[in-house]
């Protein structure tokens, strides 16, 4: 570079060094918008939580929502779906976890933990059958719960999965009620 | 590749050996990045490495722009909006890629007046100087169907206006436009294909871009004396030139992070200053904007193109202001032998130093005419301007090389230096002789 | 000689068009007075909005009360297409809180994209488009228009009090003299800072049409800076984060600068006349 011999540690290397750290963190600065573009945007991360009013929900029907992309049942359960769901030795299941995000990890797979707590008669999954992705039909199979018309798999009144390919029951979504009649998809932002 | 004489590349480790017996990349690295650069480079020589990165920052910009943005007229603005409002840091990388085309210009206007002041045109850097011009109608195509992208009202009638002059050719005109558009009027397909054709030519310009620096780096850069560096002993050499790292990387870099602050400044504090309000109104095909401008860069063309109110002999006076336009682009690309002269840099040239800055002023003063209505005075000042444009290339330049009397250059690069700045050397040797034990 | 006479030829063709120029135009700003868009005679106000300014912020309450005036006069026939009622919520802007965004949303109804059929707006929905079709969009409408211009066509009225979009908004709402006329049976009322200085919009804003929620007395110029204000923010909510980003990005480029500067200084001392060295 220069022609002159330096002690080490002098107020030039400093000087060198300064500029590039500098420089560094100006190219740092600039490069990260770049990346940072690909995040979600405001719109799409604006959907990730929903408000689903759900008082025109009868008993005996279900609303299908989209969230996060996907189909999201929310099923206003009868007497009859909650009793033969309640009546199930969890341990003869296939999956014997809740899958339920609003629980800890390794709840089990009650109607209790699958249902929307205080509020039976409400079951809300995620509508993606867990064996290849198919959406399963409601009001059908043995257990007249859900099936999954793609490679038979069978799920009961609280979408547990009981015969067919599928390895985990279906999924429950974070989801609360903000109100009566209100249900909240996704975390509040 | 032949240039000035320099110690050749010799690969030290085992790594560098395997890599450059199969591809000889990191000697031409060394090379073009150690090239011995004259010492006496003034701050106009700067230009080369803000174009250089207004190019990647405009690329850069440009591709993560086109993640987002949709090419087809009925979404296109509403993409747009999305990435001012929704996408992360969208409002940034639109105003950087917006104002960024307008520090293109403005440095390769700079570059470019450089260039003929200080005779960087004359042998033996003519391809340097039609590689350059070649960039720089690249530039013009490129900034042109980038503006239409957000199909607002100027989007559509700047594109409007300046593919209609095609239909002023003879006989082909009228198809030629038609070909152009994709249709009777500027509509879905010509968004389409400028949308297609702007995502390309940036990278046929980096292209040229690198011919361009092979072919000045094969004959070596100018200098503001115009006087070639002695290549006859390395010690020649050496006085004359400086390694281009670190003095001319550093220098460069010092430069463009001062133009940086005044690019941030006019990014995060008056983005819109340059750009016209009526292209924040969707595009109307039914409306046409009360006066038609386009970007501040393509002004003083637009002034010339407008004032040609005239025929010419047969020409009808639209064809005649197209000719007018594109011609003073093309007598730029014939500078080379147009000029006479046997002194090349400006600074030894006084008669030439005059003319030279009217043309300067000239410029301004048609990029001045062209954003106004075409009423008078501004019509009679673009006819002058256009007028003094020509002579200067096709009159003035051919007959000043025969009368002028140049003053006489330094005898070499060395010598300016000298003049200009001491040399460190001298001082430090009696430095080291009157303290003999340092 | 050459030189000299040269430059006296190109000084006297300057002087010569300047009449030329003056007579074209109307007087522009005179040194002291307001900067004036002169079209049509009329005269933008130079309003000071709170967000003018490398330092400005806009006004969360100003902005408040122009969301009001845009919902209960102007949202009848000019639309807001490109504002997702969820901005509303955002920092820097009216900063509603979610739940009154949540119902100021529900208060809308919009057709659904999927479906088609009619629902009560949720926070991504954007606001309506224009009910009528001669009332143009206003999310960018601060944006597309100039308030300021010149002196002829070098920007400097720009350069030194802004584009003037919100002013001329303002000036605008601000502007009618009460005069109409009927052509081809259409009602036109005299507004001089309309471009064409009959505008077919008839005075939107009298006093007290309109309650504040904050107890602002509702004069029409006070709604008329108010809404202004108001779209300027609809058409840039971003605007906050543009200013701080920008400082930033000046102030540390600054620095770089000032560290290459001694940086070059000293790579090239020792080639340079006093060859000092540390």
């Amino acid at each position: 570079m220069t022609h002159v011999e330096q002690p080490s540690g002098t107020r030039r290397d400093f000087l060198f060094v300064a500029t590039g750290a500098a420089g560094g963190v100006a190219t740092a600065a600039a490069v990260w918008p770049l990346i940072n573009q690909m995040n979600p945007s405001a719109d799409v991360q604006a959907l990730a939580s929903i408000q689903v009013d759900v008082s025109a929900v009868e008993e005996g029907s279900q609303l299908t929502v989209k969230f996060l992309g996907k189909p999201v049942f929310v099923r206003h359960r009868s007497a009859e779906e909650i009793s033969s769901a309640k009546d199930v030795d969890i341990d003869t299941l296939p999956d014997t976890l809740a899958r339920n995000p609003n629980l800890a990890a390794d709840a089990p797979a009650t109607d209790e933990n699958r249902a929307m707590p205080g509020a039976e008669q409400w079951l809300v999954m995620i509508g993606v059958c867990t064996h290849l992705g198919c959406v399963p039909l409601g009001e059908a199979g043995i257990y007249n719960g859900w099936f999954c018309p793609c490679h038979g798999s069978t799920y009961d009144t609280s979408g547990r999965i009981r015969s067919g390919p599928a390895p985990e029951n279906l999924h429950i979504p974070v989801v609360t009620f903000t109100s009566e009649t209100v249900l909240q998809l996704g975390a509040s932002a | 590749m032949s240039g000035i004489p320099h110690e050749p590349y010799e690969p030290k480790s085992r790594l560098e050996k395997w890599i450059e017996s199969r591809l000889p990349v990191l000697g031409l690295l060394h090379t073009t990045l150690f090239i011995p650069t004259p010492r006496n480079l003034n701050w106009m020589w700067i230009w080369g490495i803000v174009l250089t990165f207004c190019l990647a920052m405009q690329i850069a910009t440009g591709i993560v722009l086109v993640m987002h943005y949709t090419p087809n007229t009925s979404l296109a603005f509403a993409s747009v909006e999305h990435i001012m409002r929704d996408v992360n840091g969208g409002w940034a990388l639109r105003y950087v890629h917006a104002n960024g085309a307008s520090l293109f210009f403005l440095a390769v206007y700079c570059h470019i007046f450089r260039g003929i002041y200080y005779g960087s045109y004359k042998e033996p850097r003519e391809i340097t100087w039609i590689v350059g011009m070649l960039i720089y109608l690249c530039m013009m195509a490129t900034a042109f169907m980038g503006y239409v992208l957000p199909w607002g009202q100027m989007s559509f009638w700047g594109a409007t206006v300046i593919t209609g002059l095609f239909s002023a050719i003879p006989l082909i005109g009228l198809d030629i436009q038609t070909w152009l558009l994709g249709g009777p009027a500027v509509d879905n397909p010509t968004l389409t294909r400028f949308f297609s054709l702007h995502y390309l030519l940036p990278f046929v310009i980096a292209g040229l871009v690198i011919v361009h620096i092979w072919a000045f780096h094969t004959t070596g850069n100018n200098n503001p004396t115009g006087v070639p560096v002695r290549t006859g002993t390395p010690k020649e050499v050496d006085a004359d030139t400086l390694p281009f790292w670190p003095y001319f990387v550093i220098k460069d870099l010092f430069a463009l992070v001062f133009i940086l602050v005044v690019f941030a400044a006019i990014v995060g504090f008056m983005p819109n200053f340059l750009g016209h309000p009526d292209n924040y109104i969707e595009a109307d095909a039914l409306k046409t904007p009360a006066h038609i401008v386009p970007e501040w860069y393509f002004l003083p063309f637009y002034a010339m193109l407008r004032a040609i109110t005239f025929d010419i002999l047969w020409i009808n006076s639209k064809l005649a202001g197209v000719l007018t336009m594109f011609g003073s682009i093309a007598v730029l690309l014939f500078l080379p032998w147009l000029d006479t002269s046997r002194v090349r840099s400006g600074r030894y040239r006084p008669m030439f130093k005059v003319w030279f800055w009217i043309l300067v002023v000239d410029f301004v003063m048609l990029t001045w005419c062209g954003s106004q209505p075409p009423e008078q005075p501004f019509v009679i000042m673009s006819q002058l301007g256009t007028l003094y444009w020509f002579a200067f290339f096709l009159v003035v330049l051919p007959i000043l090389g025969i009368v002028e009397k140049p003053l006489a250059p330094p005898a070499s690069i060395e010598a300016d230096f000298r003049e200009h700045y001491g040399t460190g050397e001298d001082a430090m040797a009696r430095a080291a002789m009157s303290n003999p034990a340092e | 000689m050459t030189k000299t006479t040269i430059f006296a030829a190109i000084a006297a063709l300057m002087l010569g068009a300047t009449p030329l120029i003056a007579q074209e135009h109307e007087a522009e700003s005179s040194p002291g007075a307001s900067p004036e868009d002169t079209h049509s005679g009329g005269h933008v106000t130079d309003f000071g909005f709170s967000f003018e300014g490398p330092f400005g912020r806009f006004d969360q309450a100003q902005l408040q009360r122009g969301l009001q005036v845009y919902s209960e006069v102007c949202s009848a026939c000019h639309g807001l297409k490109f504002l997702p009622y969820r901005e509303l919520a955002e920092h820097g802007g009216p900063a509603m809180s979610e739940e009154q965004m949540i119902a100021f949303a529900a208060m809308h109804d919009v057709t659904d994209a999927a479906t088609g059929e009619t629902r009560p707006a949720t926070p991504s929905d954007h606001f309506a488009p224009s009910n009528d079709p001669n009332a143009p969009d206003l999310s960018l409408m601060a944006k597309a228009r100039a308030g300021f211009h010149g002196p002829v066509g070098l920007g400097f009225n720009q350069l030194l009090h802004g584009i003037g979009g919100p002013e001329y908004i303002a000036s605008l709402l601000h502007g009618y003299t009460g005069e109409e006329k009927t052509e081809a049976g259409a009602t036109l009322y005299d507004n001089p800072i309309f471009s064409a200085g009959w505008i077919s919009m008839p005075p939107p804003l009298s006093d007290g049409a309109v309650t504040y929620a904050d107890g602002t007395e509702a004069t029409v110029e006070q709604m008329a800076q108010d809404v202004a204000a108001f779209l300027m923010w609809t058409a840039e909510p971003k605007m906050m984060a543009r200013k701080a980003v920008g400082l930033t990005a000046v102030l540390f480029l600054i620095i770089l600068t000032v560290l290459l500067y001694f940086t070059n200084k000293k790579i090239w001392a020792p080639h340079k006349g006093s060859g000092k060295h540390a």
